[in-house]
């Protein structure tokens, strides 16, 4: 699971690399999101838009990444095509995370 | 008759293991190529059987030394695409599939589901879904309503 960063004085953004987060890598995409996420600036936004595809394995692990930055930060999900959108829609999960159609949409409402 | 004119139907078999799923999904969506579905049909049939096939690795062969073969086939109907997953793991607990109720979302952090939304998303997607311990083999049949005519 390949995960690239880049940081700016108010958010860092996490990018995943591959076009997949099921069951087969959900491990370790927690772990590799943990090791992101443990330090640097409070919001985060997880940029999707490579993914294609999410299954409900992926979906936790992704809720598991939220928990673990804690209620004072922020997990931002940007870039989600629409059958990862789906996912989130169906589960209603849209309700619990802040979700931007585009990395440029998210990237624009933090540096504000 | 042409070709476009015979309903799909095949099987796809692959053995359990931790790529199982990606595996059976890959061959499933390139079979599926020629009904041309829409990304939105096509990302609905890929979720559920990953969702359907994701529990027959876990649940079914929890051993990961333990290994069987999974069977998907699939049938194209005048309602949708039919499909029929059978295996020879462990049994479902009582005989039947979870209700599959919506997890609530509406909770503190801390107390947010991870899991459990497996089974909500397949009986939101799908109709007609059944399952039965038929000997020493499992088999859950659904139907998802795609590619109509």
């Amino acid at each position: 699971m390949e995960l690239s960063t880049k940081t700016e004085d108010s958010f860092r953004i996490v990018s995943v690399q591959d076009t997949r987060i099921d069951a087969a890598v959900a491990i370790e995409f927690k772990d590799a999101m943990r090791q992101q996420t443990d330090d640097g600036p409070d919001i985060v936004i997880l940029d999707l838009s490579q993914v294609q595809f999410i299954d409900s394995s992926g979906l936790g692990a992704i809720v598991a990444s939220m928990k673990y930055m804690g209620a004072d930060r922020t997990l931002a999900l940007a870039g989600l095509t629409p059958t990862v959108e789906k996912v989130f829609r169906l589960t209603r999960m849209d309700s619990v995370f802040s979700l931007f159609s585009t990395l440029d949409g998210a990237v624009e409402e933090f540096r504000a | 008759m042409p070709y476009h004119n015979q309903p799909a139907r095949f099987e796809v078999s692959v053995e359990t293991g931790a790529m199982a799923v990606r595996h059976a999904l890959d061959k499933l969506m390139s079979r599926l190529e020629p009904l041309k579905l829409e990304i939105e049909e096509s990302g609905t049939v890929e979720l559920v059987i990953a969702e359907a096939l994701n529990n027959v690795v876990e649940h079914g062969y929890p051993d990961p030394n333990e290994y069987g073969l999974i069977h998907i086939l699939c049938s194209q109907e005048h309602n949708g695409l039919r499909f029929e997953i059978k295996d020879k793991g462990r049994p479902m607990p009582n005989g039947q599939p979870p209700f599959g109720f919506a997890p609530d979302v509406t909770v503190a952090l801390d107390d947010l589901p991870e899991g459990g939304f497996g089974w909500f998303l397949i009986k939101d997607l799908a109709r007609d879904v059944s399952y039965e311990r038929q000997g020493n083999e499992n088999h859950l049949t659904l139907r998802i309503s795609v590619g109509l005519s």
